[in-house]
């Protein structure tokens, strides 16, 4: 049997009008076994090339190879379409409303306090200073007497201090983290830059802006020729990185028993002035007390309550929503990221 | 202290103009907080007049007694005022508001009915005016102050601002019109008149004549002067220009004698103390209270004494608690017309003390612990007898003296060390000119200068107090801001490092991080069952609360009452953790004698003050009650259990590089069949699982809560890590599964496998645990991989290693191969 040219084309042009009007994958997979596969006229047509004549069959072969090809773009073209039409298809199906809440673990955070220390840490790591710790529970002498606070000085009374027993080993819950000051002069040679975060402890009842467990972060500096420009400049640089750049600061003359000048710092923060903490000259008795020669070096410290910083900062109104480990205040502040 | 301004105005030349933030300021600037200024009369709006009590008429029909008085206005005709007071009498004089005036509280006069009377105005006392606190009665004027109808306003100097300053503990001589005049002057650069200076003392003759002086015990006082007087006139009355000044810096106005002696110690600074001297037996001398017991105070209050008090006493007996209160029985009284009038410059310590040992703080001690002017005993005794003199019509009987006042002792200053110290360029000039505004005498022909101290500044001792004085006086705004760099390779710290990736990873896995309160009761202690050295707390020798009185041996008890809290706002999904010290009462401790400060310790007292200092191990703690992953729209939640806890616990050790053990325990307050004990080296370093059932239902805790503890400063620090081999063949995977008996642990039979199936073995994991298998018996099943490092394994060769694993299970564990 063999077919006319004007037969192969009709053939193909079946088959064409048979692919496109394929309204699925299904129907075109019946396609391509009627009119593409082995029993298609087409391919029938292109086996039965060996039964002609020589002469005959290179031109005839020729108008057979073209018209497959037609036919077999013309499926590829469509399957494409098809599948293409079914995936989309599968893929609306399968749409979920994403506003669904995702799925996670109980959130976790650390506390503002935590975020806020390893913030100031960092800031002074940059700076230089080592970050010093040292015991809660602390000897008197580290706590006031190498600080020129002498014993009848009114803070070491049991209204301010909290004293542990027995009386004679003359341990206090440390009132601030000065002791860790003396401890690294105590420990180590001038240059010293450090900062000392901790909790410290004062007697005083819980309100909404008193605390008796707080936190501080003291700064000390000791080398030659520090001076009280030098304390200037750190603060002012701590609050910026604190408060922003805008913030401003002001020293107000005061008095601590362990600084000489000594300063009360002030930033100026939402439309006013807000007491941050105590700073000045190291007292030289407190260099002396821990073996540092005062006609070689002096020095500067500062210290300041955590919690009123991170109040300011954060608009926390009230002190127990710091103490009372509500997990939605640490939730809140999360891993403190950026 | 609470100052008006009228009165600092008599000696600083205060600009008329000046706003109350422009006060503030200048007290700030120099280093005085201010705690409030009050424009006193502000609120209140006249007509407030001078009328005298005409008539009484008492109604007593009422729950309290009322008056209906008449009083004469200066109107012509008698107005009449419903009065609740009863303190003043026909022909008084009082204050009276009428109608049209406001009272401060926008409290507005009118005429009205009541009580069934009209009441045509008010009349008042002092605190209506807002004027003190005073509201025993109606202010009754001293006859003749003024006449009828006159404006009260400014007959009582009303409208003025009073200060509160807040005095630091180094400037004693500002608590005094005397030294707050001198600073303000100093800051707003006017004129200043030292008050001090305006008396003449060396009028009153030193002699025998009236009580004598004597300083016992010279340690506690410098100067003792003793001044009577006679004839005092016992019914004159206190001027109003005096008692007004005394109420403004928050005092009383009590008797002529009494305010005298307040007024002298507020405009001084000196307190004053009038005995009266016909109570004295013989002379009076300062000295110690010894063998006396008691001692009764002019409060009516029996003190016990300690033989340290320090006391002023006659031949007999102590006449006060020395420059604290006076005595009951040596006070004046309303018939005292002849009075020793005494001003000591006391030992501040012992002031200091004497205040503290009877819990009694006057404002007499106040000033005198602060160590007040040496040369004012001699000044403001004789002001007081000026002013008993000149008011109560007294006469100087005669003047007893002991002591000599001590001065500060004149230093050298190098006025270089100014700009040294504080980084700021501040010429010689300007230094000598600030020491002199705050009263030293500075001789500065040749360096180093000769400075003196003014007399109420013993504070000037070293160079560093005359720089902080210049640099109040310049501000301390004048100080450049400058940067200093510390030390190259500042870091965190090894143990800081871990404890922020512990509490890092922890907020990852959902643990909220709490900073609780380290103060627990024996009963924690005694429910959660701990004993050993987590019993042996120390206790606070003063807590806030008698109920917490110890320092936690353990973080689970802050952590538990978190807990408690949340979940008693509403929350039953809750997980905390905190990271801090714990206290342990464990070793001897050393009993530290006082250890001097002039200089670095020696090396022995440098290691008493050391080991005096217990070891305060750091915690990670972390507890879980109901579900970390919590019921959501698409899944019930997830419970979190006993082996969550170990993992978190076991997790943490991980982080820090080092390899762990874990051991089956009963540690308190754990489940004692459901804690692990995880060691490192061989040693506890933490416990881990569901917490006791007796525990949790005594917090009311939901069942099956957990919690893990890890004591972070007891892990070592492992050496740096050595990266292991990334072998990249194909793995093969084997399963195995076994039945042991139910009390195998897995830790071993997991254990046995390894040791079976040679050195390829890369992971071995427990997939499934399957507790039916058999009486007595559980199915363990594990996935084993196998890795080798230069070729894809054959399925002959990995069979041949889970042969080889089960075979030592079999050995070890007496494990059946289940097939």
């Amino acid at each position: 049997m063999s077919l006319s040219v004007k037969d192969l084309q009709k053939a193909a042009d079946e088959a064409l009008s048979a692919i496109e009007g394929a309204p699925d994958l299904d129907a075109l997979k019946q396609v391509k076994i009627e009119f593409i596969g082995d029993k298609s006229a087409l391919a029938k047509a292109s086996q039965s090339l060996g039964t002609l004549p020589q002469d005959e069959r290179a031109e005839f072969g020729k108008v057979v190879g073209a018209q497959r090809s037609k036919v077999s773009s013309a499926f590829e073209a469509r399957l494409l379409v098809l599948e293409a039409e079914r995936d989309e298809r599968a893929l609306v199906e399968e749409r979920v409303d994403v506003t669904l809440p995702g799925r996670k673990i109980l959130k976790g955070g650390l506390h503002p306090l935590t975020i806020l220390t390893n913030e100031i840490s960092d800031l002074f790591i940059g700076l230089g200073y080592r970050v010093a710790e040292g015991p809660e529970l602390e000897s008197e002498w580290l706590n006031f007497d190498a600080l020129n606070i002498p014993a009848d000085h009114p803070a070491r009374t049991m209204q301010d201090t909290f004293f542990v027993e027995p009386l004679d080993a003359r341990l206090v819950m440390r009132t601030h983290t000065s002791p860790v000051q003396v401890r690294t002069m105590l420990e180590n040679q001038p240059p010293i830059y450090v900062i000392c975060p901790g909790r410290t402890y004062r007697a005083d009842e819980l309100d909404a802006t008193h605390t008796p467990v707080f936190s501080q972060v003291e700064g000390l500096v000791v080398d030659r020729g520090i001076t009280m420009a030098d304390l200037k400049g750190t603060l002012d640089h701590f609050a910026r990185a604190m408060f922003g750049p805008e913030v401003k600061t002001r020293l107000r003359p005061s008095f601590f028993p362990f600084t000489e000048p000594s300063a009360e710092v002030d930033f100026f923060f939402n439309g006013r002035w807000i007491e941050w903490g105590g700073c000045g000259m190291v007292n030289q008795k407190v260099l002396r007390s821990a073996g540092i020669d005062t006609d070689i070096y002096s020095g500067f410290a500062f210290g300041m309550g955590l919690e009123r910083t991170l109040m300011v900062r954060h608009g926390i109104t009230d002190m127990h929503d710091i103490v009372e480990g509500d997990l939605r205040f640490s939730q809140a502040f999360g891993l403190g990221a950026k | 202290m609470k100052v008006p301004l009228s009165w600092l105005r008599e000696f600083a030349a205060i600009p008329e103009k000046i706003s109350a933030e422009a006060i503030d300021q200048a007290f700030v600037s120099i280093g005085f907080e201010v705690e409030s200024i009050v424009p006193q009369g502000v609120d209140l709006i006249g007509p407030l007049v001078v009328a005298r009590v005409e008539s009484i008429e008492e109604l007593k029909e009422h729950k309290k007694p009322i008056r209906y008085v008449g009083l004469d206005c200066g109107e012509g005709t008698l107005r009449f005022v419903i009065c609740g007071a009863q303190n003043f009498a026909v022909g008084d004089l009082v204050v009276a508001a009428l109608p049209g005036a406001v009272l401060p509280g926008n409290f507005a006069i009118s005429a009205r009915e009541t009580y069934g009377k009209i009441s045509n105005g008010m009349i008042c006392s002092a605190r209506e005016l807002g004027i003190s606190d005073e509201h025993a009665g109606i202010i009754v004027l001293p006859e003749g102050v003024a006449s009828i109808g006159a404006d009260a306003i400014s007959l009582l100097e009303i409208n003025d601002l009073i200060i509160d300053v807040a005095i630091n503990p180094d400037r004693g001589y500002a608590l005094s019109i005397r030294g707050l005049a001198r600073e303000i002057a100093a800051s707003l650069k006017v004129s200043y008149t030292d008050p001090a200076l305006l008396v003449d003392p060396k009028k009153y003759e030193i002699n025998k004549k009236g009580v004598t002086a004597k300083i016992e015990d010279a340690s506690a006082a410098s100067v003792m002067y003793l001044r009577t007087i006679s004839d005092f006139n016992v019914s004159a009355k206190t001027p109003l220009w005096m008692s007004r000044r005394i109420e403004k810096c928050g005092m009383r106005s009590i008797s002529l004698a009494v305010d005298i002696t307040n007024y002298v110690m507020l405009e001084l600074g000196q307190p004053l103390h009038a005995f009266d001297s016909a109570k004295i037996d013989g002379g009076l001398q300062i000295r110690r209270a010894g063998s006396e017991k008691t001692f009764t105070t002019l409060d009516g209050q029996v003190r016990k004494l300690s033989p340290e008090d320090l006391m002023v006493a006659d031949s007999q007996r102590s006449m006060a608690l020395a420059g604290t209160m006076g005595g009951l029985d040596s006070e004046v009284t309303a018939s005292t017309t002849s009075i020793a009038l005494e001003a000591v410059r006391f030992n501040p310590m012992d002031v200091a003390k004497n205040s503290r040992r009877h819990k009694l703080s006057s404002e007499a001690s106040r000033r005198l612990e602060r160590a007040v002017d040496p040369s004012l005993a001699e000044i403001a005794s004789a002001r007081g007898v000026d002013l008993m003199v000149e008011l109560g019509g007294a006469k100087h009987l005669g003047t007893s003296v002991d002591g000599t006042p001590i001065f500060p002792a004149p230093l050298e200053f190098d006025p270089g060390y100014v700009r040294e110290l504080l980084g700021a360029d501040i010429s010689d000039h300007i230094v000598k000119e600030k020491l002199e505004v705050v009263g030293a005498t500075v001789v500065a022909t040749t360096i180093p200068w000769t400075i003196t101290p003014p007399t109420w500044r013993p504070d000037l001792l070293t160079g560093p107090d005359v720089v902080e004085e210049v640099a109040r006086m310049v501000g301390y705004d004048a100080i450049p801001s400058h940067l200093p760099i510390g030390k190259a390779g500042a870091a965190l710290s090894p143990f800081q490092s871990r404890k922020r990736t512990v509490a890092q990873s922890l907020a990852v896995q959902g643990f909220s991080e709490t900073y609780n309160y380290p103060f627990i009761s024996q009963a924690m202690i005694d429910s959660l069952g701990f004993v050993g050295d987590r019993a042996k707390a120390f206790r606070l020798a003063n807590p806030m609360s008698e109920e917490f009185p110890l320092l936690r041996t353990h973080l689970l008890p802050g952590l538990l009452q978190a807990a408690v809290r949340n979940q008693s706002r509403g929350f039953k999904d809750v997980a905390l953790f905190e990271i801090g010290s714990v206290f342990r009462d464990t070793v001897q401790l050393p009993k530290v004698p006082a250890i001097p400060t002039d200089k670095r310790p020696t090396p022995a007292n440098l290691d008493l003050i050391y080991s005096s200092v217990p070891g305060q191990p750091v915690q990670v703690a972390g507890l879980v009650l109901g579900k970390l992953s919590p019921k959501n729209w698409s899944a019930s939640g997830v419970e979190y259990t006993w082996s969550d806890a170990i993992g978190a616990a076991a997790r943490i050790i991980e982080e820090t590089g080092n390899t762990y053990e874990i051991v089956a325990s009963d540690f308190a307050p754990w489940h004692p069949g459901r804690c692990a004990e995880l060691r490192v080296d061989g040693k506890a370093v933490a416990h881990a699982g569901e917490l006791h059932p007796r525990v949790i239902s005594a917090l009311g805790l939901p069942d099956r809560s957990c919690s893990f503890v890890v004591v972070l400063s007891a892990l070592p620090y492992v050496a740096t890590l050595r990266a292991p081999q990334i072998w990249t063949m194909p793995a093969a995977s084997q399963d195995i599964s076994l039945i042991v008996d139910s009390g195998t642990r897995s830790l071993d039979v997991e254990s046995a496998l390894r040791s079976g199936a040679g050195d390829l073995l890369e992971s071995i994991t427990l997939f499934d645990r399957y507790e039916k298998a058999g009486e007595g018996k559980v199915s363990l099943a594990f996935t084993m991989v196998f890795r080798a490092s230069d070729r894809t394994l054959t399925a002959e060769e990995v069979t041949g290693y889970r042969e080889a694993a089960g075979a030592k299970a079999i050995e070890i564990c007496k494990a059946q191969i289940r097939s």
